[in-house]
């Protein structure tokens, strides 16, 4: 814990501790004094670590639960960045240290910290190698957390990367029998998005020019720190206004704010006759749809996820998942938005093709955790419908209403997502510790051999269903609405995809949990849950049951983000669509969008 | 003229400009004879030649450092660019002192004294050996000290000979050992070939143009190559040119000139490896942006002459395709061809081969951005400087864990590593920084290195330069990172997944020990220079200045 005085030192509070505690403690465990013999409390560190984490972050996003809001705290309703560090880190390429949180990443950051202690609690099974196990669980939270912290591209790139090698040897080292292949096709997938994300990278930061931009755009994307006092900011933006060359950024807020212009520098450079944003859109979205993932580059998840042991499996539909669809938000729509108009079909597209093939392949499944796989790829097909739904370009109506309702939708989609596919994979691991399989065929008559168990798991997998009181509902039923407004096709197809997922889910259901007796292998080890199972299970399901009726303790911190992002981006489309269909009384009584946004 | 005044003047020349700006090299070449020497006096004969080698190579690392700051800056601090030595020809133009002789010059003084003390831990060569050992190092790295700076294009080839010979004799040096013989005579036969290429193609330039000297020769090319020149001379000079390259691609073990590279690797010690893959190649890449630079900025003619400038134009056209296909190939086909390798040193021999695919790569956007963006072609300069200066821990690092774990297992096939995390975690941690950073993966230096050449090409095709090939390279060079992560990958694979075999006793050797220290000490820097990068950039971006 740092010293008193640091609170008010916002380079180090909250936000870096949050992201580099988990990194500090995992230095510490890696030293030998945690030799052979230890592995209690090696497990132990490592919970603690994840529940101070955890804690934090609670204690940065609900201000009221520990008395009024101080200094480094969440402003619940507020929709700019909050938290904000920056320091300068490379200055010879503009390369700075910058985190902030907003009401889109902080409900994600807390989701992070709560699996990321559920997870950790869960590895008590493992018993190879613990330590380094744990440590490696412990640098996969720092790039979880680091990813959705960061404002800048460079830093949101080395923590994306961070990410790749634990992962690849916690499923390879502590993975089931098809580890090393699972393992090493997760790795070049994703690699593979993350060097087109770097090719993006490097052309969009070399095409941006600050110069650009107004004082006050500087300052509201802490190009200038906010903090500064008049003369210093104005010493500042000369400095950049008068500078001879262009001044390339990493700033995420600026390059927003530049691909927002009407005179785009993004837009402006033509490439084998695309411009230099539909690139820039189509490179960044493989890089994020991988890790969605997008039929059809999904087939790294079935295998990761099946051969990943329990926890990760957690961490990896939980969380990882969401990266995905985080990054599509905050970096592709924001700095691309004339990609993201004229491709929305795509996006959609891909959300409706996903969700349908997740939800057959998840019918066809015989291998219980596969089959939980599989709804991951179809439940994250709403949050993609969600996100592309661009109602500005759908027939005469312009509704950005219904657009800011997708985009809710997809956040609280991939919010609840990540409750109902962590505890799915849960209760499969649970199934899966006592008898060693997970061949559907081969179960049924769980319910009288572990009764508090079996209710759990329907609380989570009626959850994952999508069915009304409980968290899964909310966000499926909100995309399925906006993209009625774009187009009632895609609208009526994920409508009737939810009979699918109900198929699957009850007849998995079915043939697991109900029927007279079980016959399977490893009968006499079905022995009821135990109280640390307890202890993961149940509060899984309190947040399902909490968020489905209670959306908007969710809503409450996404929905100022989101609509003020889609509001912009609304505006930035009557703007360069002068022929897009007239306004909504709606749009009219919104508040004006702060100027040159 | 008298004779007389001519004589005093060489002697002015010598004395009170060249040699004080030679002293790196000085220091080196006393340093040779010093070992030397010792081992003719009985006295001395018992002195350990590792220790005269370390205290010559620190000379040489002072100086080298005191160079490149430029005085009368306080030590520990980099000069400001004002204060950065000027560009200043040595012995009458045969060499050229400037900031990249400097920072290579550095770098290679900085291996010297890190080679050292690796090669002492790991016991090759013996004490008897050690003279013979170190003076061939020191030979080669004085020969790679005047490639950095070589100004005239017999240096050129005399510096490329005095660094290659004392190389085929250093891969040979494990006596009695059939391959490694054979790697010395394959090396020597193949760069023999390559040198009388070279040779003819300077005689070729030399032929038509009359001057050897690089700067001279530079504005007599953009004039021949801008009038189009009667009676073929262009394509004689492109012809003198590509000759040129062969003996540099043999040097930079480019593809097709590569063949020797996997065979010389797998045969010599993984020392001599090591020697190969870093200084070898830094001279290498020091010596192509030399060539590239000189001819491809006639300074000396007059600027008002249009066809100058568009031959200069044209001159830069040719070399950069030359350069950039050749880098595509080279990356492409060292990572393809890595793939099936079990030996751990012919696997290395293949990244290295790749690694120069990705310096090409940068010399490439270098000398595109030369006639249209000078600060981004310094910015590629400065970006190739960081890549060596990464690559040396990198690659030193790897042949030194190669090196120290062949001495506990006896061997050096991929194989042989199976489930070595059980035994020896440590190692195998520093051996992940180390293969991961090559693959170029953050937060490590290697990454680090990757960005800034990408970001050398990405800058290229934003100021239009050769834009269509830059978009080719960028390309072809994320896919290789790609395919890149399989074989390195497959190192740690079979370190951390696949059981140990029975008959392996005890741990491959601690990280508290001697060789552990050796592998912490080339391995720590990795790390640190992925994330703290900003004051060795500025070093290297000193490094770019010369290309004004």
């Amino acid at each position: 814990m740092p010293p008193v005085d640091t609170l008010a030192q916002p380079a180090l509070w909250p936000l870096t501790a949050i992201v580099f505690l988990p990194a500090l403690v995992a230095a510490v465990l890696s030293l030998p004094i945690f030799s052979k013999g230890r592995e209690d409390a090696v497990r132990w560190i490592t919970l603690a670590t994840t529940a101070v984490v955890f804690v934090l972050s609670l204690w940065m996003a609900w201000p009221t639960l520990f008395g009024a809001v101080g200094p480094g705290q969440f402003v619940v309703g507020e929709a700019g960045m909050q938290g904000v560090v920056k320091q300068p880190w490379i200055p010879a390429f503009n390369i700075e240290y910058l985190l902030g949180v907003d009401g889109i990443s902080m409900p994600l950051v807390v989701l992070t910290t709560f699996l990321s202690m559920l997870a950790a609690a869960a590895s008590w099974p493992i018993t190879k190698h613990v330590k380094a196990y744990h440590v490696l669980f412990l640098l996969l939270v720092t790039g979880m957390l680091g990813v959705f912290v960061s404002l800048d591209f460079f830093l949101f790139y080395v923590f994306w990367e961070v990410m790749l090698l634990p992962m690849y040897f916690l499923i390879g080292i502590w993975g089931g029998p098809r580890r090393e292949y699972a393992a090493i096709k997760f790795f070049l997938y994703t690699l593979l998005g993350s060097v087109l994300m770097l090719l993006a990278i490097l052309m969009l930061y070399f095409t941006s020019d600050l110069r650009m931009l107004s004082p006050e755009q500087l300052q509201a994307a802490h190009v200038i720190a906010p903090g500064l006092d008049a003369a210093a900011a104005a010493d500042a933006v000369n400095a950049i206004k008068s500078a001879k060359d262009p001044v390339h950024t990493f700033n995420l807020l600026a390059l927003a704010q530049l691909g927002q212009l009407p005179n785009s520098p993004f837009a402006a450079v033509n490439l084998w006759g695309m411009s230099l944003e539909t690139w820039a859109f189509l490179l960044l979205l493989i890089g994020f749809v991988i890790k969605v993932p997008v039929v059809p580059v999904h087939t790294w998840l079935p295998d990761a996820h099946v051969e990943a042991p329990t926890p990760i499996s957690m961490i990896l539909a939980g969380v990882l998942l969401k990266l995905g669809g985080y990054g599509i938000l905050r970096i592709c729509y924001p700095i691309c938005p004339g990609a993201g108009l004229s491709l929305a079909w795509l996006v959609c597209g891909l959300g409706v093709v996903s969700m349908v093939y997740g939800a057959f392949a998840a019918l066809a499944q015989k291998d219980f955790k596969r089959m939980v796989a599989y709804s991951s790829v179809s439940h994250m097909g709403y949050v993609m419908l969600g996100l592309g739904v661009w109602s500005a370009v759908a027939g005469n109506e312009f509704r950005w209403d219904a657009w800011a309702q997708g985009v809710n939708g997809a956040m609280f989609q991939m919010l609840a997502h990540g409750i109902s596919s962590a505890g799915m994979f849960f209760m499969v691991g649970v199934l899966y510790d006592r008898v060693h399989h997970r061949n559907l065929e081969e179960f049924g008559g769980i319910v009288g051999r572990m009764p508090v168990y079996s209710g759990l798991a329907f609380a989570i997998f009626f959850a994952g269903l999508g069915l009304p009181g409980l968290c899964g509902f909310i966000g499926e039923v909100l995309v399925t609405l906006s993209s009625w407004n774009y187009s009632r096709v895609l609208a009526v197809i994920s409508a009737f995809t939810v009979i699918l997922t109900a198929g699957y889910i009850l007849w998995a259901i079915q043939r697991v949990y109900l029927g007279a007796e079980y016959k399977g292998p490893h009968g006499d080890h079905l022995t009821p849950i135990t109280g640390r199972e307890l202890s993961i299970a149940v509060p899984l399901v309190f947040f399902a049951i909490l968020f489905g009726v209670a959306p908007q303790l969710i809503f409450n911190y996404v929905t100022p983000s989101v609509n003020r992002q889609v509001e912009t981006l609304a505006d930035w489309t009557r703007r360069v669509r002068p022929d897009a269909p007239a306004a909504q009384p709606a749009l009219a009584s919104a508040p004006a969008a702060p100027a040159g946004r | 003229m008298e004779i007389g005044s001519l004589i005093t003047g060489a002697i002015t020349d010598t004395l009170d400009v060249s040699l004080p700006l030679f002293r790196v090299e000085l220091a080196i070449a006393a340093t040779i004879v010093l070992m030397l020497l010792c081992r003719m006096l009985p006295v001395l004969r018992r002195a350990d030649s590792a220790l005269i080698a370390l205290g010559g190579a620190g000379f040489a690392l002072w100086y080298a450092w005191c160079d490149l700051r430029g005085l009368p800056a306080a030590p520990w601090t980099l000069a400001d660019a004002a204060a950065v030595p000027a560009r200043q020809e040595l012995f009458g133009g045969l060499l050229v002192f400037d900031s990249l002789t400097a920072a290579v010059r550095l770098l290679l003084a900085g291996f010297l004294v890190l080679y050292i003390l690796f090669t002492k831990v790991s016991g090759i060569p013996d004490r008897e050996d050690g003279a013979d050992f170190y003076t061939l190092v020191f030979g080669g790295a004085l020969g790679m000290c005047l490639m950095a700076s070589a100004n005239h294009l017999l240096m050129v080839f005399m510096a490329v000979e005095m660094a290659s010979v004392p190389s085929y004799a250093l891969a040979a040096i494990l006596k009695g050992r059939k391959a490694a013989s054979e790697a010395g005579l394959k090396y020597a036969v193949y760069g023999a070939g390559a040198a009388g290429i070279m040779l003819y193609g300077i005689s070729l330039l030399a032929g038509v143009t009359g001057t050897c000297h690089l700067p001279s020769m530079a504005g007599e090319v953009a004039r021949i190559v801008g009038e189009g020149g009667a009676g073929g001379e262009v394509l004689v000079l492109a012809l003198g040119g590509l000759m040129v390259a062969v003996g540099l691609a043999f040097k930079l073990s480019a593809v097709p000139f590569h063949f020797w590279c996997p065979d010389v690797f797998e045969g010599a010690a993984a020392e001599v490896g090591g020697f190969l893959a870093v200084a070898s190649k830094a001279a290498a890449v020091a010596l192509l942006l030399r060539l590239a630079f000189t001819l491809g900025a006639p300074a000396a003619v007059p600027a008002a002459a249009a066809t100058v400038v568009a031959g200069a134009g044209d001159v830069r056209h040719f070399m950069v395709y030359v350069i950039g296909l050749m880098a595509a190939v080279t990356c492409t086909l060292g990572n393809l061809a890595a793939y099936g390798q079990t030996n751990m040193k012919r696997l290395l021999a293949y990244s290295t081969i790749a690694h120069a695919g990705y310096l090409m790569m940068g010399a490439a956007a270098a000398v595109a951005l030369m006639g249209v963006d000078a600060a981004g072609s310094r910015r590629a300069v400065a970006a190739l400087v960081f890549y060596l200066a990464t690559y040396l821990f990198m690659n030193l690092a790897a042949f030194a864990i190669v090196a120290l774990l062949r001495n506990r297992l006896r061997s050096e096939e991929i194989a042989s590593y199976a489930g070595l995390v059980r035994t020896s975690p440590g190692i195998v941690v520093a051996t992940a920084v180390v293969l991961v950073s090559l693959i170029g993966l953050p937060p490590l230096a290697g990454f680090i290195s990757k960005f800034l050449v990408f970001a050398s090409l990405a800058e290229a095709i934003q100021a239009g330069a050769e834009k269509p090939l830059m978009l080719v390279l960028l390309v072809v060079g994320g896919v290789n990172t790609v395919i890149s992560l399989f074989y390195y990958l497959r190192v740690l694979k079979v370190m951390t997944f696949d059981p140990p075999p029975a008959d392996r006793a005890g741990e491959a050797f601690p990280l508290v020990s001697l060789p552990g220290a050796v592998v912490t000490a080339l391995a720590v820097p990795v790390v640190l220079l992925g994330l703290f990068w900003s004051g060795l950039y500025a070093a290297a971006q000193l490094a770019g200045t010369f290309a004004s």
